[in-house]
C-alpha cells in the first residue's frame, strides 16, 4: 500500500489554477517509549510542489515553492466539517489554527451535492478548497443513526433517501466509489455498524461481515496511490469478537485501522479495555484512529492507550450553545454570570478570539450575530488543537505521564474527582495520578 | 460645543450637486478620514454580520468608521456603565471611527411607541423606552466619536398625516435641543459630534422647516430620515433631499438613513447626499444573494458593450427567470425584496458552476470559492454561506462606492450609471 512505499512515483493532480505534484506520501512512525505501552508521534508526509498559478489575475503569485505542505503529526484530533464546511469557519482560518487534517462525511456529501459534482470540482479538496488532508467516513454509521428505514443485507445498506425517498443501496463498492469521487487523503472502508450496547449474534454477524466488506472495498478503491483505505476494527463489547476482528483484519494489508463500534453509549469501563485490547493487537507502524472520541479526558487517556487519531463533532456542535472549552472545563458564554466578566474565556488561550474579545463582549453578541457562535467554535477548535499539540509535545520530551498528570489535576481539582475508569486505563499503562 | 474637528474638504461638486471630497478630523484625536461619498460600515454590536475580525481583515481598504446602534447597545447599559472604557475597547475594536445611530435600519422598528417625550428601540430582548435622559447616559457610557441625535422617525409610512407629521419635527428639534444641553455640559463627550435628525415625512414644506432648523443647531452634520426604501419612490424622495439640501450648509456632511439600493444611492449623490449607510450588502446576505452588478468604468468605453461579465450576465439573467416582473415596481417592495443587483446563488442553475461569484472580484471568497460551492452551502444551510456571501457583498458595495468617486472625480457619472443599470435593463423595468 501506498503508505508504505518510500518513494512513490510523482503523480500529477490538477486542483484549482495550480499544479501539485505528489511525490511522496508514507507514515514514518517515530518511536517514543514513554509507558509500558509505546506511544509514538506518527508522521504522514506529503510532498507537494506548486509550481505555477494559473489564471492570467494571479500572475504576481506565480511562483515554485517545493515543502511538505500536508504533513500530519500525530497524536490529531480532526474536526468534522461534515457537508464540506466546518460550521461557519474558512478554510484559511482552520488552516491558521494549525488544523492539518479534518472529516468530510460521504452520506452527507454523498446526498448532496452529489459525488458526481464533486469529482467535476476536483475532488472535495477543490470543492471546499481545502488544500490539506481529508478524511471521509464510509456513510455507513450516518445511515443506521440518521435514517430511521434501513436494513442491513450482505449486500450493503438498504435505505430510502430522505430527499426523494428513492430507495438506495450502500454497498462497499458504493462507499469506496462515492470516497474515490470525494478524493479524501484517508477514506474508511463500510462497515456492519451495530450500536455498542448490543449484544448477543448480531454483533458477531457484523463483525464477521465487516471483514468480508472489508476485502470488498480494498478490491474496489479505484485509487490506491492517492487514497488510503483504512480498516475498522468490531467485535462490539465482546473482547473475543474483537480479537478475532484485529486477527483478520490485520492480515490485510492496509495502511491504517480504525477502532470501531465504541463510544455509543457503552460503559466507561468497557469502551477502555476494548480500546486497549485492539491498540495491544494493532501493528505499530501503523495509525490507529479512534473513530468519535473527542472528549478532552478521552483524548488523553485514549492517547496513552496507543490511539493516533481521534475525532468528533462535539467540540464545534457545543460551541453553536455557547459552551467553551477551557482546561477546567466548560464554560457557558451564555450565562448570566458572565454578562459582567471581561475576562477573555481562556487567558493562556492564544486563539484569535481569546485574543480580541471578552466574555461580556460575546454573552453580549449572542444576541445579535451569529458571529457570536464562530468566535466560539474558533476557540473550541483551537483548544482541541492546541491539547493534542501539547500531548505530542510532551510525548516528544518524554514527559507525557507528567502531562497527564497536570492536565488531570487541572480538569479535576480535587483528586477523588478523577473518572474511576480513567484512573484504571492509565493505571494499565503505568501512569498514576497525583 | 467644544470645536468641532470634523472638517468636510469638498475637491469636486459636479453638476452642482454631487459632491466629491473627504470627511476629515474624525475620531477623538482627528486622524481618521472618510471619501465621500463614502459609506459606513453596517454591525451588530460592533460586529459586522457573520465575520469575525479575521474574516472582516481579509477585506481591503474598509470604510473607516464603524456604525453602531443603540437598538443592539440600549439593553447592555449597564454592562457598559461597570466596564467604564467605552464601546470601542468593549468590542474589541480599535482605530476605527464609531458612529451611534438609533435603530437598526435593517429592521424596521413597530410604530406607536413613540411619545413626546421619549423614543423606543427594540433589543432583543424587547422594548426599552429612552427619554433624552437615558439616551444621553448611554452616549455617555458608549462613547462614540459620532452620534445621531435622538429623533421622532416614525412618519416614514406614507399614511402619517400632516399632523402626525408636523408633530414630529417638532418633537425632533426638541429632542435635538435638549440632547445639545446635556452634550455641552458634558466632559465626557467633549470632542463628540452630533449630527442633526432631519425628518418630514412626504411633506414637501415640512423638510424644508425640519432641515432649516436642524442646520441652525451647532450640528456636525445631518442624518436625512425617513427617506428609506419602500417608504417612497426615488422621483419623491430626489424631490425632498433636493429641497433639505437648499436649506443645509455646504461645509457639512449629509448622511441618508435607510437607502442602500446602488440606483437609489447613484440617484440620491445626484441629489447631493454624501454617506449611506451598508445595509444593502447584508440584505441581500441574508436574502442568499450575491451582488453581482458592474460598475467597472475603466474598461475601454468601445468594448464595454460586451466586456464585464457581471453585467452582461445581469442583463441575461434578468431576461431568463421572468424577474423583471419580481423586481418590477420599485415603489411597493421594502428592502429585503431581491433586487436586480444580485444573483440567487440558491437557484439549481449554479449548482454546477465552477465559477467565483463575480469573474474578476479579489474579494476572499472569489478567490477561493466557486459559486456551486456557495450553492450548496445555502441549500444545506451552512453558516459558511453568511460568511462567505458577507465578505463579496461587503467588497463588492465597497468596491462600486470606490468606483462612484473615481466617476465623479473624472466625469465618468453617466458611464457609471449605464454600468450600474444595466444599459438600460433597469430603466425599461422602471416604466412597467
Ligand atoms: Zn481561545
Ligand atoms: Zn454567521
Ligand atoms: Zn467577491
Amino acid at each position: 500500500m501506498c503508505l508504505l512505499q518510500s518513494a512513490d512515483q510523482p503523480a500529477y493532480v490538477c486542483g484549482l489554477g495550480y499544479t501539485l505534484i505528489v511525490s511522496q506520501r508514507r507514515w514514518n512512525p517515530v518511536k517514543q517509549a514513554t509507558t509500558e505501552q509505546t506511544c509514538y508521534v506518527s508522521f504522514y508526509f506529503r510532498v507537494i510542489s506548486l509550481i505555477a498559478v494559473a489564471g492570467d489575475n494571479n500572475k504576481t503569485s506565480l511562483m515554485t515553492m517545493i515543502e511538505p505542505v500536508c504533513t500530519v503529526s500525530t497524536p490529531v484530533f480532526m474536526p468534522v466539517g461534515t457537508q464540506g464546511t466546518l460550521k461557519g469557519i474558512t478554510v484559511d482560518q482552520l488552516e491558521d489554527l494549525g488544523c492539518q487534517i479534518c472529516l468530510g462525511n460521504t452520506y452527507h456529501l454523498g446526498m448532496r451535492p452529489g459525488p458526481d459534482l464533486i469529482e467535476k470540482a476536483n475532488g472535495l479538496h477543490g470543492f471546499m478548497n481545502w488544500k490539506r488532508n481529508l478524511l471521509t467516513d464510509s456513510g455507513g454509521f450516518q445511515m443506521v443513526s440518521l435514517v430511521e428505514l434501513s436494513e442491513v443485507t450482505e449486500e450493503g445498506v438498504k435505505f430510502r433517501s430522505p430527499y426523494d425517498c428513492k430507495e438506495i443501496l450502500l454497498s462497499p463498492e458504493k462507499s469506496i466509489s462515492i470516497q474515490n469521487s470525494l478524493g479524501s487523503d484517508i477514506m474508511m472502508q463500510l462497515d456492519d455498524v451495530v450500536s455498542s450496547t448490543v449484544t448477543g449474534p448480531r454483533v458477531e454477524e457484523a463483525m464477521h461481515r465487516s471483514v468480508r466488506w472489508l476485502d470488498r472495498c480494498i478490491a474496489a478503491n479505484k485509487n490506491r496511490d492517492k487514497q488510503n483505505l483504512f480498516a475498522i476494527i468490531q467485535g462490539g463489547l465482546n473482547a473475543e469478537l474483537r480479537k478475532a476482528c484485529l486477527d483478520e483484519m490485520t492480515k490485510r494489508d492496509v495502511p491504517g485501522f480504525a477502532i470501531g463500534g465504541l463510544s455509543g453509549g457503552e460503559e466507561k469501563d468497557d469502551f477502555w479495555r476494548m480500546v486497549t485490547l485492539s491498540t495491544d493487537h494493532l501493528p505499530r507502524e501503523k495509525p490507529r484512529y479512534l473513530m468519535g472520541v473527542g472528549y478532552a479526558v478521552d483524548l488523553v487517556v485514549c492517547v496513552a492507550l496507543g490511539c493516533d487519531m481521534f475525532d468528533c463533532v462535539f467540540p464545534t456542535r457545543t460551541a453553536r450553545f455557547g459552551s467553551a472549552l477551557v482546561p477546567w472545563g466548560t464554560l457557558q458564554v451564555k450565562h448570566k454570570q458572565y454578562a459582567k466578566d471581561f475576562k477573555p474565556i481562556d487567558p493562556d488561550c492564544q486563539c484569535p478570539t481569546c485574543k480580541k474579545h471578552s466574555r461580556a463582549y460575546l454573552h453580549a453578541l449572542f444576541k445579535s450575530d451569529t458571529a457570536a457562535m464562530h468566535h466560539i467554535t474558533i476557540h473550541n477548535i483551537a483548544y482541541q488543537l492546541t491539547l493534542m499539540r501539547s500531548v505530542r509535545e510532551s510525548i516528544v520530551e518524554g514527559r507525557f505521564p507528567q502531562f497527564i498528570r497536570t492536565f488531570m489535576k487541572r480538569l479535576f481539582p480535587s483528586g477523588d474527582q478523577y473518572p474511576s475508569w480513567a484512573v484504571d486505563a492509565l493505571a494499565s499503562v503505568n501512569v498514576t495520578l497525583d | 460645543m467644544a470645536g468641532s474637528r470634523m472638517q468636510l474638504e469638498l475637491s469636486r461638486v459636479v453638476q452642482g450637486r454631487s459632491r466629491l471630497g473627504v470627511l476629515k478630523g474624525l475620531g477623538r484625536t482627528g486622524q481618521h478620514s472618510l471619501e465621500i461619498p463614502g459609506c459606513l460600515l453596517y454591525t451588530h454590536f460592533g460586529t459586522v454580520p457573520h465575520l469575525t475580525q479575521d474574516t472582516l481583515h481579509t477585506l481591503i481598504s474598509l470604510p473607516s468608521v464603524t456604525q453602531i446602534t443603540l437598538s443592539h447597545i440600549a439593553e447592555h447599559q449597564e454592562v457598559l456603565e461597570e466596564f467604564k472604557d467605552g464601546f470601542r475597547k468593549f468590542a474589541g475594536l480599535h482605530d476605527t471611527v464609531l458612529y451611534c445611530s438609533l435603530h437598526d435600519p435593517a429592521t424596521p422598528s413597530p410604530t406607536g411607541y413613540t411619545t413626546t417625550k421619549t423614543v423606543s428601540v427594540w433589543g432583543s430582548g424587547g422594548r426599552i423606552e429612552l427619554t433624552v435622559a437615558k439616551f444621553m447616559a448611554l452616549q455617555k457610557t458608549v462613547q462614540p466619536d459620532w452620534y445621531q441625535s435622538m429623533y421622532d422617525g416614525e412618519t416614514w409610512q406614507n399614511s402619517a398625516s400632516r399632523k402626525r407629521v408636523r408633530k414630529s419635527v417638532d418633537r425632533t428639534l426638541a429632542h435635538l435641543d435638549e440632547c445639545l444641553l446635556v452634550h455641552q455640559k458634558s466632559k465626557e463627550l467633549e470632542g463628540v459630534e452630533v449630527f442633526g435628525v432631519v425628518e418630514g415625512g412626504d411633506i414637501l414644506e415640512e423638510r424644508v422647516r425640519s432641515a432649516r432648523e436642524t442646520a441652525k443647531r451647532p450640528v456636525a452634520g445631518f442624518c436625512l430620515d425617513g427617506l428609506q426604501t419602500g417608504s417612497m419612490d426615488q422621483t419623491l424622495r430626489t424631490q425632498l433631499i433636493t429641497a433639505m439640501i437648499k436649506e443645509l450648509p455646504e461645509d457639512k456632511p449629509r448622511l441618508l438613513h435607510g437607502v442602500g439600493r446602488p440606483d437609489e444611492v447613484l440617484a440620491c449623490v445626484e441629489a447631493g447626499v454624501d454617506l449611506f449607510e451598508s445595509i444593502f450588502p447584508f440584505l441581500a446576505t441574508e436574502r442568499g444573494c450575491a451582488l453581482s452588478f458592474g460598475f467597472d468604468i475603466s474598461t475601454d468605453p468601445e468594448r464595454a458593450g460586451r466586456a464585464p461579465p457581471a453585467v452582461l450576465e445581469l442583463n441575461e439573467e434578468k431576461e431568463t427567470a421572468g424577474e423583471s416582473q419580481q423586481n418590477g415596481d420599485l415603489n411597493r417592495h421594502d428592502q429585503t425584496q431581491m433586487t436586480p443587483f444580485e444573483m440567487n446563488l440558491k437557484e439549481k442553475r449554479y449548482q454546477d458552476d465552477f465559477r467565483p461569484l463575480v469573474e474578476g472580484c479579489g474579494c476572499y471568497c472569489c478567490k477561493n470559492h466557486q459559486r456551486a460551492y456557495l450553492h450548496h452551502l445555502l441549500v444545506t444551510n451552512e453558516l459558511l454561506a453568511g460568511v462567505l456571501l458577507m465578505i463579496h457583498n461587503t467588497a463588492h458595495y465597497h468596491g462600486f462606492f470606490g468606483a462612484l468617486r473615481e466617476a465623479l472625480a473624472t466625469d465618468k457619472l453617466d458611464v457609471l450609471k449605464k454600468r450600474v443599470l444595466g444599459d438600460g435593463g433597469l430603466q425599461t423595468e422602471r416604466k412597467e
